[in-house]
């Protein structure tokens, strides 16, 4: 009978082993969805957790799109505490599907009328915005003999065939405001007459929405359509390309936050949407992006695009939060399905 | 049980039956749960709708009717069949010249031929980025075609596929009868005959198997296909895309089912030739041994060297991209790719994971699956709950990682289910992982167990020696190089897996090869090289310690095994 003893406790301690496996530490943890850049999420962190020593964050973090639809599939039963740095139009969506806990964080007046919802309490607060833009390779553009575009128009012209890639906009945030700012701006119709010609062009949908500007970065094609941050950093980090806001105007988004209804770390999600909202917090965001919520919280931002906020057109929020479901499946139906075998 | 024993004895065997019955039951159940319950729930998802009502077919309808979807069982199964065309004839000739000539280096030449088991499949399609992409340093060798699409992928399957071939036709040419070839040499047949007649037919069962298994891992990979795809859609990255991407779970079980076709056949095709295979040597058979044969051997080393020097060329390209500060632009060396902080949110936290992952599977799975495979082999009595037992163990083989993970998220994560708090564990990791791999570790040891003679058993229930004892004190000793070699190979795919555990980590529990996929993604390709070399260190590092571990057992417990 020791033997049996001897495996069963053998047994015990693998069922312990494992179980130990998912312990964690003393601290109220904070589960937190966010589709917020990799680089950032460290310094965010630090930021908050040494204001709020008592609280530690734990990312989950995807692309918007996919954050989207995990946080929509999970509703039922909610595994997140906050959700930040998610595009708004994606928090309007929740907000309709009752899944916000309205919270007014301290200080909200002070942040841009822009960047907080009217409603009070508000749903949601913005941190930053975000916009499409071009990443393009100078050193590929001239061994290939190829001009520098201006504006979307120019990106149509055939010698770009097989050199432009764009993010997928049912995966990627950048994708789907790239494509809702082309539907706001040049009008339904014209917009997806526009989409099919761009289709020809691009040689790959990538999943992500910083994936574009970094392959244009190295060269991998020479036209990356993705937002103005990444390629403000990858620039910085030397690579040769570069940033261009087309001129008829740039679809954009803003970054923001928002407490999960149903949260059970209700006291720590309000003190993470305080921080948010604080000077301090917009001073951290400032250090990535060039607009943020704060007013008065203007430090230039390295190679960033110097008329960004000129080049951002007249955004409704509510028309893409409303119809990007429908766009979504639009959109896959025209050009996801016509990626089968091709040369 | 004899009934005619006497009291006491009669007590000793009941208690021995008992414990048995117990053990077999507990281990047959634990799998029931790890493998048949989810792939049940799996199965029953793929016939309802969003909110969970029985939808029939509805779903395989909509399915077929979406172009976009079914495009991509024909893309698969084209990369699936040019890589099995190609991989087969070349893994067919590298073991005909390990097996049958006197190749010098054999044991060099099958190292290398092995190292693409010890990387996670995302690595070969990262060095083909670097090779053949459009900044690539060979890429003018494409001719102008894309290395994004089919041509990258069944090269990256091919890397991928080839030592897993290799090994099963090296089994297979392994078993050849000499008094064959010297009968064919008596009656002065020619060599191209003999090789047609004897040893082509002898080795069909092989090649049969081993094209069955290549073609079973290539629709079911996904790390290649996710890395190097580009627009061409293929099952394994649609299923991905479905539920991760659009959180379209029932279209994900639709695709699910699909990849288990060709695993089935391939598992059936298998059984079968395993049946006939054994019939194939005689009792009289005579071992062929190979003779020297100066100018084929010379032609099969050329051979050889050529296909080893692709694999290392590949694995070397992908050591360089890590290496590399900025491709193609900054050439200069650098280790920043490895501080993959700057890259993932959780920097070397997922390698760490994956570490304690690996070692969980190993050390749990080993035991699970020795203590079981010894039951089936050695219990005594409850031949149904054995036979059941030995069948759930070949289940895995017929399931595909990418179901068995989303098959996991149908199963542990259903409101209600009192299992639900082992979703978004690492026990779950460890145990998806464990069933994921079961099957090869448990033919390994019943294999290494049917070598031990029953007696053992006899002798010690006639002494009254209780079972578990004569398991602990003999069996465990003795069969302990295999027991090295089953741990050792449920930490090397748990290192490199991809394909279950994508769908069900989260953030406490992400793990190397996740972050590989993730990094890859956003376009941070030299840090998913790094990561990806990493695991492969690691993985080898492990495999060498085996060797020589395995030395020392041998010399040290398989003393009765020298005369």
């Amino acid at each position: 009978m020791v033997m049996a003893t001897k495996w069963f406790g053998a047994a015990l301690a693998c069922a312990a082993m494992a179980a130990f496996a998912s312990t964690a530490a003393a601290k109220t943890q904070i589960t937190v969805y966010t589709a917020l850049e990799n680089e950032q999420l460290k310094p965010y962190k630090e930021a908050f957790e040494k204001a709020n020593p008592d609280i530690e964050i734990v990312w989950v973090r995807d692309s918007t799109g996919v954050i989207t639809a995990r946080l929509l599939a999970e509703k039922a039963n909610p595994k997140a505490d906050a959700v930040i740095g998610l595009a708004v139009t994606s928090l309007i969506l929740f907000d309709n599907q009752g899944m916000i806990e309205r919270y007014a964080p301290k200080g909200v007046e002070a942040l841009k009328p822009g960047f907080r919802d009217a409603a009070n309490p508000p749903a949601w607060i913005g941190m930053d915005a975000y916009m499409s833009a071009i990443c393009f390779n100078t050193v590929e553009a001239q061994k290939k003999n190829l001009p520098k575009p201006a504006s979307w128009k120019d990106v149509l012209k055939p010698e770009y065939k097989g050199q432009v890639v764009m993010p997928n906009p049912a995966s990627s945030g950048t994708g789907f405001l790239s494509v809702s700012g082309w539907l706001q701006s040049m009008g339904e119709a014209d917009a997806w007459k526009y989409m099919d010609g761009l289709h020809e062009n691009v040689a790959v949908y990538t999943h992500s929405g910083s994936a574009p500007c970094v392959q244009a970065a190295r060269g991998e094609y020479v036209l990356g359509i993705s937002f103005e941050y990444r390629a403000a950093q990858e620039k910085t980090k030397g690579a040769p390309i570069e940033v261009i806001l087309p001129t008829e105007g740039v679809g954009w988004d803003l970054e923001a936050a928002a407490i999960h209804k149903g949260t059970k770390n209700l006291a720590a999600a309000k003190k993470l949407m305080d921080w948010l909202a604080s000077k301090e917090a917009n001073m951290v965001f400032n250090n990535f992006f060039g607009v943020v919520a704060y007013p008065g919280v203007t430090k230039e931002v390295p190679n960033y695009p110097k008329d960004a906020e000129a080049k951002m057109i007249k955004n409704d929020f509510a028309f893409s939060a409303k119809n990007r479901d429908a766009i979504l499946a639009e959109w896959t139906k025209r050009y996801d399905g016509k990626s089968a075998p091709r040369r | 049980m004899s009934a005619v024993a006497g009291g006491g004895e009669r007590l000793a065997v009941d208690r021995d039956g008992w414990i048995t019955r117990a053990a077999i039951v507990a281990i047959a159940a634990l799998l029931f749960l790890a493998l048949v319950a989810p792939l049940w729930s799996i199965l029953s998802q793929s016939f309802e709708d969003r909110s969970g009502a029985f939808a029939g077919l509805a779903n395989y309808a909509r399915f077929f009717a979406t172009p976009a979807l079914s495009y991509s069982i024909l893309n698969s199964v084209l990369v699936a069949g040019v890589t099995t065309l190609i991989v087969i004839p070349l893994a067919f000739v590298y073991a005909y010249a390990l097996t049958r000539t006197m190749v010098p280096g054999k044991a060099l030449l099958t190292g290398v031929a092995l190292v693409p088991i010890l990387a996670p499949s995302m690595l070969p399609a990262i060095a083909l980025v670097y090779l053949f992409g459009n900044q690539g340093m060979i890429r003018g060798l494409l001719l102008g075609e894309s290395i994004y699409g089919p041509i990258g992928i069944v090269i990256g399957e091919a890397f991928y596929c080839f030592p897993h071939a290799l090994l099963i036709l090296v089994t297979a040419l392994s078993l050849a009868d000499a008094r064959l070839y010297e009968a064919a040499a008596a009656l002065g047949t020619g060599r191209r005959r003999v090789f047609l007649t004897i040893t082509l037919p002898s080795a069909k069962y092989g090649l049969v198997s081993a094209s069955f298994v290549v073609f079973t891992l290539v629709v079911t990979d996904f790390g290649i296909p996710v890395v190097i795809g580009g627009r061409f859609n293929v099952l394994a990255t649609d299923v991905y895309k479905q539920v991760m991407g659009q959180q379209n779970f029932q279209m994900g079980a639709v695709v699910a089912m699909l990849l288990i076709v060709p695993a089935l056949a391939s598992f059936v095709v298998d059984r079968l030739v395993q049946r006939r295979q054994v019939a194939l040597l005689g009792a009289r058979s005579v071992p062929l041994e190979p003779r020297a044969k100066p100018a084929l051997d010379l032609a099969m080393l050329a051979f050889c060297a050529a296909v080893g020097t692709v694999i290392l060329g590949i694995l070397a390209t992908a050591v360089f991209a890590s290496l590399v500060k900025l491709w193609p632009y900054n050439l200069s060396l650098t280790l920043a790719n490895y501080v993959f902080e700057d890259f993932d949110s959780d920097g070397w936290r997922s390698y760490w994971n994956s570490l304690r992952m690996a070692a969980y599977t190993a050390v749990c799975g080993t035991a699970v699956v020795f203590a079981g495979a010894y039951l089936v082999e050695k219990g005594k009595g409850f031949a149904a709950g054995r036979q059941v037992l030995h069948l759930i163990a070949m289940v895995p083989l017929a399931v595909p990682g990418l179901v068995l993970g989303l098959a996991y998220v149908f199963f542990f994560n259903a409101p209600g289910n009192p299992l639900g708090f082992l979703y978004g564990t690492m026990a779950l990791l460890v145990v998806c992982t464990v069933a994921h791999f079961y099957t090869v570790a448990h033919l390994t040891a019943t294999t290494a167990l049917k070598q031990l003679d029953p007696e053992f058993e006899t002798v010690s229930a006639s002494l009254k020696v209780p079972f578990y004892r004569t398991f602990w004190r003999v069996t465990v000793p003795v069969c302990l190089p295999a027991i090295v070699n089953i741990a050792i190979y449920l930490f090397v795919n748990a290192m490199t897996t991809v394909s279950a555990i994508i769908f069900i980590y989260t953030a406490q529990t992400k793990l190397a090869s996740v972050a590989i996929v993730n990094m890859n993604d956003s376009g941070a390709i030299a840090a998913a090289a790094a990561m990806a070399v990493l695991v492969t260190a690691t993985s080898a590092t492990v495999k060498l310690a085996e060797a020589l571990l395995s030395r020392l057992l041998l010399w040290r417990t398989q003393a009765w095994r020298r005369r």
